[in-house]
């Protein structure tokens, strides 16, 4: 396990380092790429200056905001679907190819219609991930050991009672799976569609720098943005993991 | 567990026939100012196909998203395979695609347009950057997970390693990596898309971006539906064959 570890990050650094070989020979020209340590260079610059700080603040926030929204709208879908048999077929063809279907199509609707804000990031970036935590969740309430309801029931638990300390708890790991989707979708639906056409953010920020030939800024911000969302996925996919080794374990 | 072909083509249906009544009931609230009705939208999208020079845009569109997915395909199978049989690469480099899987691949364009320039080339990449990792993953996972029992009986027949993946690997393996291509079909033409809407000159996601600056509002929703329509029934009709390999296995 360890091992493995350390080829893979012997096979990341062996890439950087032929990047950087090939820089510093110009092969790469400094037109197209600037040498990997001149990159975490600028990095450091660009953060320490602080002048990113305001788009970070906007699209984390943005980013954070959608997350919820869809974590708690994609719940309460799921459990008032759940015993909906008819409702729920009907849907079905939906949620199947629901992650085929472009959801940045809709981006510049949403821009005319709401205008160029904030609200139409966080539309995109909530469809994205709202059906994750539907599917996932659904997923979850339907292995639910009947005897543990019935348990519920013979205990004489109320509604609101069976669903925190039954429900959820036997559901976690598929909602932990389904939360683990939208991090990463919400975070995506953000910087994505700040990228294609905004007024503010790190995606627009990498965007303006790509327009106006500033490589000492683009590549550094999309490395920025390479690390943050493997960092943020690795947290997650942590949680996941814990969650499942727990459960495995009782 | 599962309806049958006959009942889930009839609530497919039925989803169609109520997101346009949705769409109708809001169109009715907001009125002309927020968004066209379906039947305007229907009569602008038959204007729009007909109308000179779409069949340019539509045609560039689909010749890099076909280029892409056999690009895609190739190499994700060829990688898939190799990743499948060697244990230690697979185990080094799988998680670096699903890694992959989830970053926001946007962000890398502007490298492969500084790389590729401003064309099909950089269009065509940055559809294999999205389809090319569903179909590693799934064709990795689908060689180990072939039965030990097929490969041994593949041991004792003394077939080559050709052999084996052609006997028995591909059948074994088919309805997995069949469910790889799928995904890798739909991210593609998302990844083309996105690029065109990103930085392009030609294309639907062109046509999508240049109607916001003119607010346009008719042709970016014909435009939306269109390509929602196309995946929609792309990817539910291979839905259904992926689901028929399965129950075949």
């Amino acid at each position: 396990m360890t091992l493995l570890r350390l080829y893979r990050w012997a096979v990341v650094g062996a890439a950087i380092a032929l990047l950087e070989v090939l820089c510093l020979k110009r092969v790469i020209d400094p037109i197209t790429m600037q040498a990997p340590h001149l990159i975490v260079r600028d990095l450091y610059r660009l953060l320490a200056s602080g002048r990113m700080n305001g788009a970070i603040v906007k699209t984390l926030a943005n980013t954070v905001l959608s997350l919820v929204l869809a974590v708690g709208v994609g719940l309460i879908v799921a459990a008032l679907l759940h015993r909906r048999r008819t409702l729920r077929d009907t849907l079905d063809p939906l949620f199947a190819t629901y992650y085929a279907v472009p959801v940045f199509a809709f981006y510049p609707f949403f821009i005319v219609v709401f205008g160029l804000g904030d609200l139409p990031q966080i539309l995109i970036a909530f469809m994205l991930s709202v059906v994750a935590v539907i599917v996932n969740t659904l997923n979850g309430l339907d292995r639910i050991p009947p005897v543990l309801l019935k348990t519920a029931r013979i205990m004489g638990l109320g509604a609101a009672e069976t669903a925190l300390r039954v429900t959820l708890p036997a559901a976690g790991p598929h909602i932990v799976t389904g939360v683990k989707l939208a991090v990463a979708y919400a975070f995506i639906g953000i910087i994505g569609s700040e990228f294609i056409l905004s007024r503010g953010g790190i995606g627009y920020e990498i965007s303006f720098a790509y327009n106006n030939f500033e490589n000492a800024v683009m590549y550094p911000l999309i490395v920025l943005i390479l690390i943050a969302s493997v960092v943020l996925n690795s947290l997650v996919n942590g949680w996941e993991r814990t969650m499942l080794e727990r459960r495995g374990r009782r | 567990m599962r309806a049958s072909p006959l009942r889930s083509a009839l609530n497919g249906a039925m989803l169609v026939v109520a997101l346009i009544v949705i769409w109708q009931l809001v169109y009715w609230s907001v009125g002309d100012s927020g968004l066209s009705s379906p039947l305007e939208t229907a009569r602008y999208t038959v204007a729009l196909v007909t109308r000179e020079g779409f069949g340019e845009h539509l045609y560039d569109t689909m010749r890099a998203f076909f280029i892409a997915f056999v690009i895609s395909v190739t190499f994700g199978l060829s990688l898939g395979f190799w990743l499948g049989f060697d244990r230690l690469s697979g185990d080094v480099f799988e998680p670096m695609f699903a890694t992959l899987y989830a970053i926001p691949k946007l962000t890398l364009y502007p490298i492969l347009l500084l790389a590729l320039g401003l064309g099909a080339p950089a269009k065509v990449g940055f559809g294999v950057l999205h389809g090319l990792i569903p179909i590693v993953l799934f064709t990795v996972g689908a060689v180990r997970n072939t039965r030990p029992i097929l490969l041994k009986t593949g041991r004792v027949l003394k077939l080559s390693r050709w052999q084996t993946v052609r006997w028995i690997l591909c059948p074994s393996a088919i309805p997995e990596i069949f469910t790889g291509l799928r995904v890798g079909f739909s991210l593609t033409l998302i990844g083309t898309l996105l690029a065109e809407m990103f930085a392009s000159q030609r294309g639907l996601g062109y046509l999508l971006m240049t109607a916001i600056g003119l607010h346009n509002l008719p042709q970016i929703m014909s435009v939306t539906v269109l390509i929602v329509a196309f995946a929609a029934s792309v990817s539910t009709l291979l839905l259904w064959m992926d689901r028929r390999l399965h129950e075949r296995g």
